[in-house]
């Protein structure tokens, strides 16, 4: 009795969309941990938290906020490609505006409306005039560096302002950005699925038209998820230019984007668009941001990085995939599994 | 059982999915050159029979002998190597590849290494017209055709794949009477042929014209296999229900005299309502607590007159009065505000959200109508789905499966309880009873019956004239995009709907 209690509950945990994606990032500082036993530590500084864990967890925050921003887009069969370029387009607006000794305010009122703007031009292309997102967005992904070379006049900027680079870099037992990243997941946690905005961009990711016949207006909620993609990658751009005091138009984010998708996939959201999980894009962006932690703190020689990314991601997507899980189980586990059973008849 | 004419005998097939035994023991004999129709309701198991038979699901127990020789089908390419191929239900064709693609697709004629275009266009129009009597551009696009053209194509192209056994699984339930007599007629033909065909259909009617033998499914278990000419319909519908059928005929307009009594007053009243290319201006007047329904073949403009007057197609000519409010269109959102409801005609397309929970589906419409920041706490979200689960009888284990998994006439209930979640006071049912079995049809009938006592005023499009005739007020004929006719009461009778049909009738509006 208890132990079919105990089976449940384990299924349960086992059918939970967020069961993948957390497996492999505690796999993931497991393997960290037994390398460098001292990882897992975090000491207290000057009334700071330090500790690689701490340290990603800052340096995840960008990520999270753009992948939050890229899970929704995806969820109604779109894509956001620009975020990066929406993030250098940002940095360079609150840059130049912390340059000109303009009030710390209106630098990330400014940085944020340049991402909103950005997120709505999208968000036009894609919910009103209906081109296609991957398209949509590329234009904005070529141009947008154009744009923030033409706002910086192809300077890289770089300012000393305390109050700003507060924002990225400044510490409150942690740091500051994780506090962001904190209140960004409550309030999209909240918008969305304390509200019914989440059941419609479900509806219109499975089927768009049905959900037209139920008086879902799928252009408005899709534009809306492109501005509030654009917002985001905006907030990750402040972050991201006050946490090295500089904003470089052609660095700043770059393949930023294809990490945020990569953290959407491995959070387990499809392709495809329709359900989506939150929860899981966080795991996934803080596995990505470990991976590239771990990659140099075990000091993997630069040039095989990037192949050795690719395993890695390779190795979780096949995981996350029922496909290959059901592959795996049927020639070794259940069939061991099964014998036994029949075994026992 | 050593019979040399059996091709295929299929014994004691059992299959089960989590929650469900879909099949216990069943045992399926065709014989070569016979058309032998599957019956059976919702759920009776006829789907997973022959998803059996064609290798999308696996045997849990039982044999299937083909020729004399045991085999497996572990996939459906492997049904199409033994010959046996299908054609589902909804049309699964590319529609945006030419008839002839889609005729040929996977198996291209090739030359010199290269697709071989001549030959498949050439061989595309000769099957049409040599087994099928179509006579078709199959250079054209398939969405260029209409629902019963594109089904024709798809039995076609299993035709040319089949090597004995053809599967057709509700072929006719989009195609209008003609359709379906050119339909059989190639049946027939390739039965004379040889060719062994297993036909499923709710359409009683059509069971006799075209079957030798019957068999019957009920709740996954195996009834029996009858000859036709000897199994009388009454006999058929009561093994198929599992006892002595009511007599659905006992459902009609005066059961519910006592109660029916005409609003007087504004409700809603078109204008010149009208899209161009889609449906000629129309005023009709909607009177409060009627059954109006539309009829008229396929293509005729019922479903797109009810598209403008749901606002899901914008009107771009004349007016829409609701209660004395007028607008010159209106959209789906605020029709659902002003009291509307539509099942749409096309569930699979328009109707369900497949990778949604049932609870979800039914909710669906009241929450959009209810707004973003008005979201139903869970609780009351659980109260309403299980009410309507349990008010239309949805079969299902729990309201947090995936809709898709329901038999089709369980997903149209969900689909109705959507609606009915928002106590609408106009609800637009459009073939509410297309491709489900006789049990759920008459109970989406008598549903439908109590619903109108109630004062509900529903718009009723049919292509079963008899459904029309039963329960119809008033009844709106249309013809080429027009309403022609309008029926009143007595003079709603198959025969003057057909008359009207055909011979046009007199000009709606002018009379």
């Amino acid at each position: 009795m208890d132990k079919t209690k105990y089976e449940n509950i384990f299924s349960k945990i086992y059918s939970m969309a967020i069961f993948w994606p957390l497996m492999c990032l505690i796999t993931i500082i497991l393997i960290n941990f037994i390398i460098n036993p001292g990882f897992l530590k975090i000491e207290m500084k000057d009334g700071h938290l330090f500790g690689s864990l701490i340290d990603i967890l800052n340096r995840a925050a960008p990520l999270i906020l753009i992948s939050l921003g890229m899970t929704i887009v995806i969820a109604v069969q779109g894509i956001d490609i620009s975020v990066g370029s929406v993030i250098a387009i940002s940095a360079c607006v609150s840059a130049t505006v912390i340059v000109s000794n303009g009030p710390v305010i209106l630098a990330i009122g400014a940085g944020l409306f340049a991402g909103l703007l950005c997120g709505m031009w999208n968000g036009f292309l894609v919910a009103y005039i209906g081109v296609q997102p991957m398209v949509g967005t590329l234009i904005l992904y070529i141009v947008g560096r154009g744009i923030a070379q033409l706002i910086t006049d192809g300077k890289i900027l770089t300012f000393t302002n305390k109050s700003f680079i507060f924002l990225g870099t400044g510490y409150l037992l942690i740091p500051i950005p994780v506090y962001i990243a904190i209140a960004v997941i409550l309030i999209m946690y909240f918008i969305i699925r304390k509200t019914s905005l989440g059941l419609f961009i479900e509806a219109i990711g499975v089927n768009r038209e049905a959900s037209r016949f139920s008086g879902i207006n799928a252009r408005k909620v899709i534009f809306s998820l492109y501005a509030i993609c654009g917002l985001l990658a905006g907030l990750a751009g402040l972050i991201i230019c006050s946490n090295i005091k500089s904003a470089d138009a052609n660095n700043a984010g770059q393949w930023l984007e294809l990490d945020a998708i990569l953290s959407v996939v491995i959070g387990g959201t499809s392709m495809s668009g329709g359900r989506f999980y939150l929860g899981g894009t966080v795991v996934g962006a803080l596995f990505i941001q470990s991976l590239t932690t771990t990659i140099y703190s075990i000091g993997v020689p630069p040039e095989v990085t990037l192949v050795v990314k690719a395993l890695v991601v390779i190795t979780v997507v096949l995981i996350q995939s029922p496909i290959f899980r059901k592959m795996l189980n049927t020639s070794s586990i259940t069939r061991n599994y099964k014998i036994k059973k029949v075994a026992k008849l | 059982m050593s019979d040399s004419n059996i091709v295929l005998d299929m014994k004691g097939i059992c299959k089960t999915f989590p929650g469900v035994i879909a099949l216990s023991a069943v045992d399926f004999q065709l014989k070569k050159g016979e058309i032998h129709t599957l019956m059976g309701e919702n759920g009776a198991g006829k789907s997973t029979l022959i998803k059996v038979l064609t290798g999308v699901y696996q045997i849990d127990d039982g044999k299937i002998i083909l020729d004399g020789k045991e085999i497996r089908i572990t996939s459906t390419g492997a049904a199409q190597k033994h010959g046996i191929s299908t054609v589902y239900q909804e049309v699964n064709l590319c529609s945006n590849l030419t008839v002839a693609e889609n005729i040929y697709i996977g198996r291209e004629p090739m030359k010199r290494g290269a697709i071989d275009w001549d030959t498949i266009n050439k061989n595309a129009k000769k099957l049409l017209e040599d087994r099928l009597n179509l006579r078709i551009d199959v250079k054209k696009l398939l969405s260029s055709y209409s629902v019963a053209i594109q089904q024709l194509v798809a039995i076609a192209r299993a035709v040319d794949i089949s090597r004995g056994i053809l599967i057709l699984d509700e072929p006719t339930s989009s195609l209008d009477s003609n359709e379906v007599k050119e339909l059989f007629k190639a049946m027939r033909k390739l039965k004379d042929e040889g060719m062994s065909i297993v036909f499923v259909t709710h359409f009683l009617d059509q069971v006799y014209q075209i079957s030798d033998r019957i068999t019957v499914l009920r709740n996954g278990k195996f009834i029996g296999t009858y000859e036709a000419a000897k199994l009388s319909r009454m006999d058929l519908i009561s093994k198929m229900v599992g006892k002595e059928l009511n007599n659905i005929e006992s459902i009609s307009k005066k059961s519910r005299e006592t109660s029916f009594k005409l609003i007087e007053g504004n409700f809603v009243k078109t204008l010149k309502l009208g899209k161009r290319g889609t449906i000629e201006p129309f005023d009709i007047d909607i009177k409060q607590g009627e059954i109006l329904g539309f009829a008229g073949l396929l293509g005729s403009g019922r479903t797109e007159t009810a598209k403008v007057i749901f606002g899901i197609d914008k009107s771009d000519h004349g007016t829409i009065n609701i209660r004395g409010k007028e607008y010159s269109y209106i959209y789906p959102l605020k029709a659902i505000q002003e009291g509307f409801g539509f099942c749409p005609e096309d569930r699979k397309v328009e109707g369900i959200i497949g990778e949604l929970s049932i609870r979800e589906n039914i909710i669906l419409a009241l929450q959009s109508s209810m707004g973003i920041f008005k979201y139903l706490p869970m609780k009351k979200q659980q109260e309403i789905s299980e009410k309507y689960v349990q008010l239309l009888k949805i079969v299902t284990p729990s309201i947090e499966r995936r809709i898709d998994n329901l038999s089709g006439g369980n997903q149209q209930k969900v689909i109705l309880a959507r609606w009915l979640a928002t106590n609408p006071q106009l609800l637009i049912l459009d073939e509410p009873t297309r491709g489900i079995d006789v049990g759920a049809k008459s109970e989406i009938m008598k549903l439908v019956m109590k619903l109108a006592s109630g004062g509900m005023t529903i718009i009723f499009i049919s292509s079963e004239l008899q459904e029309m005739v039963r329960c119809c007020d008033r009844v709106l004929i249309l013809r080429d995009r027009v309403i022609i006719r309008e029926l009143i009461g007595e003079e709603i009778q198959e025969s003057a709907i057909m008359k009207t049909i055909a011979d046009g009738g007199i000009s709606y509006g002018q009379n």
